[in-house]
């Protein structure tokens, strides 16, 4: 009974992974694959798509304004989003869960609607489409999930310790920069590579909200049309997915570096004690 | 006399609608170690947190060596407070931990050094300045807890059930050492517990809290002897309450018609005269059985053994006085056997008791 239900939730396991890696393993074997035409049987091993993605300055261009805009909006959202929660998780203040609400809002608000509106708030404001706009686009929709991660570390820790380092004459400011900030700062790092993958990935807002200069989304989705630079396409989404992968794991590593230590103290308890008795005279 | 260390002034503390303290008036001696002893939600840490200045008093004043402090933010207050669950500083090293303070005050780093040493020795754990908190125990998260305390030379130092993590034998082990610690630094300390052992124990003076209020100030060995109020005998050791009321005040000793007993002699407390409803509490240990009731210049009364419960260093005999109220005698179990081992349950006894041993409470 047990084991046919095991070996049914085996199955959707698998047939999940299949699902999600497949296209993956297809896009990789395209990348290499010399031929124009996306199709079975592949022609023969070749590099020369991802060279020519190289030389493709154009490309390169939208890679860099992806690269710029992600990285502004990213920090912005982290100085917010720790600002915010630091704020929501230790002070007494009137419409707090109002505050949450709003700041959690983009999450809920589909983009497609939140990119025309930021683009009738710009045109309102006479403000010209440019990188700029993306990233504060980007900014937006970043927040919720910085504010939710560092969040969950300021819940975690004790508030005893900002006390403790009052209690030693820290003034509030000295608190921050010694206890607070190092305690959420591996939270806070995880919180800017999630928020830097948003934006790197993000197409709704951004061809809203784009000036003349694409983002590489934007200028992908553009490049569509052209069959004969496809497979420089296909070789560039292989690079962006690799290096994305990397850093949401190394997002998620950097948020287990807190959490490890509650579980080191209990392995080392015993050993210690043993230890002290026999010291302590 | 010497400015005390600290003075709470009619102390209240408000939270919304609930009274945490009320009206507090304490004094606590330089170099003395003051225990705040009260069950849980009695207010005793509210009070610590007040000294300490995460609290403000509603209404009330609280001075530290003679100085008025309300108003002035913990972090000016030279005071340091050894918390519940240490509060060591996870990302720090324990030399870091306990040179914080002292870098807050930009001491110079060789006189810092020389400091975190001493303070470490003190509490006689050196050479553990690298490692973090996550890989000590207990035991030794709370000596550096102490030391991270004490490396600032406070005028008074805040404890805040600094033992209810450690196991029983440790628990005891750290009293000692707190007490020994205290006497060579001198720092007053102003310990707050639940356990009235622990406090007891290591305490020049206890001051009992219940539902806000202190109920009595007193030594360790006046609170056990002398409780105050039926609150107090209670939640200090074991006791027996007889129920009674006054009849005679004659040289020195108050007379006492208990219900069912007749007249008993008691330890007289002042406030209370002839005529008034009173309690009486005896420590079992303060009762002596005997096989029969024999008539003496103490207190006695005759009963009957309901129950013999051993415990190892003495055996609790529960005997029914008179058919009135019951009572709990305690025997230490001496070698050999003394004649009250020889008494069985059923068994027709006389319990006598000394009226020193009597205290007499106010209804």
């Amino acid at each position: 009974m047990a084991n046919g239900r095991l070996s049914t939730l085996l199955g959707y396991y698998v047939l999940l992974l299949v699902l999600l890696y497949v296209p993956i393993g297809i896009l990789f074997l395209f990348s290499v694959n010399d031929g124009v035409v996306l199709a079975f049987p592949l022609k023969g091993l070749t590099t020369h798509w991802y060279r020519d993605m190289l030389r493709n300055a154009a490309l390169i261009e939208a890679l860099r304004s992806s690269a710029i805009v992600a990285a502004a909006s990213s920090v912005a959202a982290t100085g917010l989003g720790a600002s915010a929660a630091i704020a929501l998780v230790r002070f007494k203040f009137r419409g707090k869960a109002l505050f949450v609400a709003v700041a959690l809002m983009p999450l809920l608000v589909p983009f497609l609607i939140l990119g025309v509106a930021l683009l009738i708030l710009f045109a309102a404001l006479d403000v010209q489409r440019s990188l700029w706009t993306v990233g504060v686009g980007h900014m937006i929709v970043s927040l919720p999930f910085t504010l939710l991660i560092v969040m969950s570390r300021m819940v975690g820790f004790d508030s005893n310790l900002e006390e403790a380092a009052q209690d030693l004459g820290a003034s509030y400011a000295y608190t921050l920069r010694r206890v607070i900030l190092p305690l959420i700062a591996p939270a806070m790092l995880a919180a800017w590579l999630v928020a830097f993958t948003v934006s790197f990935d993000e197409f709704v807002l951004a061809s809203f909200l784009i000036g003349r200069s694409p983002t590489l989304p934007v200028y992908l989705f553009g490049q569509l049309r052209f069959a004969n630079r496809f497979p420089q396409v296909v070789a560039l989404a292989v690079v962006v997915m690799i290096a994305s992968l990397g850093l949401v794991v190394l997002a998620e590593w950097l948020q287990r570096i807190g959490t490890r230590v509650s579980l080191d103290r209990r392995v080392e308890e015993s050993g210690e004690v043993q230890e002290r008795r026999q010291t302590v005279p | 006399m010497k400015i005390p260390a600290v003075e709470l002034l009619n102390v209240v503390k408000r939270f919304a609608e609930y009274e945490a303290v009320r009206e507090v008036s304490l004094q606590i001696g330089q170099g003395e170690f003051f225990s705040l002893l009260g069950p849980s939600g009695c207010g005793k840490t509210t009070t610590l947190r007040m000294i300490a200045g995460f609290e403000q008093p509603t209404t009330g004043t609280i001075s530290l060596l003679g100085e008025d402090i309300r108003g002035q933010p913990p972090h000016r207050r030279n005071v340091n407070m050894v918390f519940q669950n240490y509060a060591l500083f996870p990302h720090l090293t324990v030399f870091d931990n306990v040179a914080f303070g002292l870098q807050v005050k930009r001491i110079p780093r060789a006189e810092t050094r020389r400091r975190v040493a001493e303070a470490l020795s003190m509490i006689r754990l050196p050479g553990l300045e690298h490692r973090k908190p996550a890989q000590l125990s207990g035991g030794q998260q709370q000596r550096v807890a102490l030391a991270r305390a004490l490396v600032n030379r406070p005028a008074v130092l805040l404890l805040d059930e600094p033992l209810g993590a450690l196991d029983q034998k440790l628990r005891k082990e750290m009293q000692l050492e707190l007490k020994r610690l205290q006497r060579e630094v001198g720092i007053t300390f102003i310990y707050v517990t639940h356990d009235q052992e622990e406090a007891l124990t290591m305490s020049d003076r206890i001051a009992v809290m219940h539902q806000g209020r202190v109920l009595q100030v007193d030594g360790p060995r006046a609170l056990y002897e002398h409780p105050a109020t039926r609150f107090v005998a209670d939640f200090i050791g074991v006791t027996n309450f007889l129920q009674g009321r006054l009849v005679s005040i004659a040289d020195g000793t108050a007379r006492v018609e208990v219900d069912g007993l007749g007249q008993v002699r008691a330890h007289l407390a002042e406030g209370i005269e002839a005529g008034q409803k009173v309690t009486l509490a005896i420590r079992p240990e303060r009762m002596q059985l005997l096989s029969s009731n024999l008539p003496g210049g103490d207190n006695h009364a005759p009963g009957i053994v309901e129950d013999i419960v051993f415990v190892g260093n003495d055996t609790q005999y529960f005997v029914r006085l008179n058919n009135g109220p019951q009572v709990m005698v305690r025997e230490q179990n001496e070698t050999p056997l003394s004649e009250a081992s020889m008494v069985s349950v059923g068994q027709t006894v006389g319990v006598r008791w000394s009226p020193d041993s009597t205290s007499l409470l106010p209804e």
